[in-house]
């Protein structure tokens, strides 16, 4: 049989332009002149980059997620690999009910999480601190490591440990010589899908992070719901470039 | 580790069962109590509270009741905690605040008894429905909000009714966010299969180059996405200008806060969540079955209907109810590019939490929205025999 029809090849080719296109358009705006957006853009600049580096609310916003996301990152990636492992190692009954349950953040309404939270977190002192928001998006951010781990694990062959413990390594060091060379894409790929998780995350930041604490999708938004400038696009265009960088650094962790 | 190897599971696994436990569903627990628990009134007036649980609910509660309810007012003024209070009963009945406010300031002044020096303050308290309003608030447990969640109340003798015609929004709202999650559904449906099946049927580096390009708004933030609407549906923005341009307009018109601009940036920040399990299912689909019927002289269309389609179905199902599932809940995208009147259960939602402190109402709205969700999940399950986590 010969290729795919060239209608289905026309219509995919349509949807995708239509799904990167307001990306793309963004990007090229963000280095629009003035404020007022013309596209094809009238000149280049980068004003609104420097705005963007030298502004301090979003100098601020900016540290303030690169912190978040280190601390979920770090969390996220300890506690999801330290469950996966157990998950896998562990048979015992109700597995299954164990991974859905880890995973349920996933497919809850962000909404409702974010009101829970926001709920428990006041009635314990934790709403508007930065522990409370790190926990947010811990639990939001923890079943990507979980599920990217457990899939490095299926592949992972147990007689290896076997091997290594008949040869009289202790289970440590059969873990990081045997165990820990071979899941470790799995783990880095979960600790980046944990830190652009928390990078992005808004609707929990929304309900969760105190007066002073805005992150960068915290900033942007009040930027559009305030005045709008441009410098929005600038912010949005680092973001996406992130994103970027993100899908390459797990696309090349998965392919090893 | 070997020897005891389900010891070891459950030390590594409890650490983030624990963090699950109190951070995730500790907390919805407590939504869903809230949804069901009225402790303003007892925690507020607990000597009223108690007095009025003995009363008979004939005419008038005795005096007793009487006077605690006016010093109990006066103190929880004094204390400055009488806004929960009357707040909570203003919102089963308008004027209530006004009521309890005037009472707990003319406290000091009022004498025993207060069966009489009460009414004569207000004839509110002369009526039988307003203690029987307040004795129902007492708790501990109500069903005012989830009644009002959808439009229901209670009259003061218990019996369920509808509200108001012109308090009526919250049926209308479910529905605004059923009809305009299912709008979506589909779009994200109808677009993406092509893509999905595309991916599956091209041969790498191609299909890997479509799924990249999937992948990279699935990957950039929601907000960013919608930010990118906003900016680009401005009335001076490119959209407008294009449709200019092309002479489909005769001058920009207002784009941001319509309906039209919710459906379109919702449907296109979902849309790959709707492709990926999609693909995922052709991706594994074995290619013989479409070459067999090929052989045997089945065209494209053929084909498309009786063997791609058919197949296709449980990622369709699947890509379907994901994206269903997080339209429904979904608060950015329509808070960002919609009306007033766009608006989903989600916004309404934030806007009790955060301007009304209505914790009652939102917490309702979060269990009907949370059974929504179950439904999506349990009708998956059902048709694809599949869990949500599975899918993609």
């Amino acid at each position: 049989m010969k290729g795919p029809h060239p209608l289905l090849l026309v219509a995919a080719a349509l949807v995708l332009a239509f799904l990167l296109a307001p990306m793309l358009a963004v990007v090229v705006l963000s280095f629009a002149p003035t404020e007022v957006l013309h596209l094809p853009p009238r000149g280049l600049s980068l004003r609104w980059y420097r705005d963007f580096l030298t502004n301090d609310r979003w100098v601020l916003a900016t540290r303030n997620s690169l912190v978040v996301g280190t601390a979920v990152m770090v969390l996220a990636t300890l506690l999801g690999s330290m469950a996966a492992l157990g998950l896998h190692l562990g048979r015992f009954r109700g597995r299954g009910v164990i991974l859905a349950l880890l995973t349920l953040p996933m497919v809850t309404p962000f909404i409702v999480t974010a009101a829970s939270m926001f709920f428990a977190f006041s009635l314990v002192g934790l709403a508007s601190t930065l522990p409370g928001l790190v926990l947010g998006h811990v639990v939001v951010a923890v079943p990507f490591v979980v599920i990217s781990v457990l899939a490095s694990l299926s592949t992972f062959d147990d007689g290896l440990l076997r091997a290594a413990a008949s040869l009289g390594a202790p289970p440590w060091m059969a873990w990081q010589r045997v165990l820990l060379p071979r899941i470790w894409p799995g783990i880095a790929a979960g600790a980046v899908f944990a830190f652009a998780t928390s990078l992005d995350e808004f609707v929990i930041t929304l309900f969760l992070a105190g007066p002073g604490q805005f992150t960068l999708p915290r900033q942007m938004y009040a930027n559009v719901r305030e005045y709008m400038t441009p410098t929005i696009l600038a912010a949005s265009s680092l973001l996406f470039l992130a994103s970027f960088l993100f899908l390459l650094a797990t696309e090349a962790l998965r392919k090893r | 580790m070997l020897a005891r190897p389900k010891l070891l599971a459950a030390a590594l696994l409890a650490p983030l069962m624990l963090l699950l436990a109190g951070a995730f569903l500790l907390p919805v627990a407590v939504t869903l109590a809230t949804a069901v628990t009225d402790r303003e009134v007892t925690s507020s007036l607990p000597r009223t509270a108690a007095l009025l649980r003995a009363w008979d609910g004939k005419e008038l509660p005795p005096e007793p009741a009487f006077a605690a309810m006016a010093e109990e007012l006066a103190a929880a003024l004094e204390e400055r905690r009488i806004g929960e209070v009357s707040q909570r009963l203003n919102f089963e009945r308008t004027g209530m605040r006004a009521l309890l406010l005037r009472t707990a300031r003319a406290g000091p002044r009022l004498s025993a008894p207060y069966a009489a020096s009460l009414p004569a303050l207000d004839p509110a308290w002369a009526d039988p429905a307003t203690w029987k309003l307040i004795r129902r608030a007492a708790g501990p447990v109500t069903s005012l909000y989830l009644l009002r969640a959808l439009d229901f109340t209670r009259t003061p003798d218990g019996e369920v009714q509808a509200v108001a015609p012109d308090q009526a929004v919250f049926r209308t709202l479910f529905l605004r966010t059923l009809w305009v999650s299912l709008q979506v559904t589909l779009a994200c449906v109808l677009l993406g299969w092509p893509v999905a099946a595309a991916i599956a049927a091209l041969r790498p580096p191609w299909s890997s180059a479509a799924l990249f390009m999937v992948l990279l708004p699935f990957w950039s933030s929601v907000l960013v996405r919608s930010t990118a609407w906003f900016a680009l549906l401005q009335r001076e923005g490119p959209v407008n200008q294009a449709l200019v341009f092309l002479g489909l307009l005769d001058a920009p018109i207002q784009l941001v806060g319509t309906r039209a601009a919710v459906l379109l940036a919702t449907a296109h920040v979902l849309l790959p969540v709707a492709i990926l399990p999609m693909a995922g299912v052709m991706m594994r689909l074995d290619p013989r079955h479409a070459q067999a019927a090929a052989s045997l002289g089945a065209g494209p269309w053929l084909r498309f209907r009786r063997i791609l389609l058919p197949l296709s179905l449980p990622g369709v199902l699947a890509g379907a109810a994901m994206t269903f599932l997080l339209a429904v809940g979904f608060y950015i995208t329509p808070a960002l590019v919609g009306g007033e009147r766009d608006q989903l259960v989600a916004w309404f939602i934030a806007q009790f939490l955060n301007r009304d402190v209505n914790w009652g109402m939102a917490a309702a709205l979060s269990v009907y929205l949370l059974l929504m969700a179950g439904a999506v999940a349990a009708l998956l399950r059902l048709f694809t025999g599949r869990g949500l986590a599975s899918a993609p």
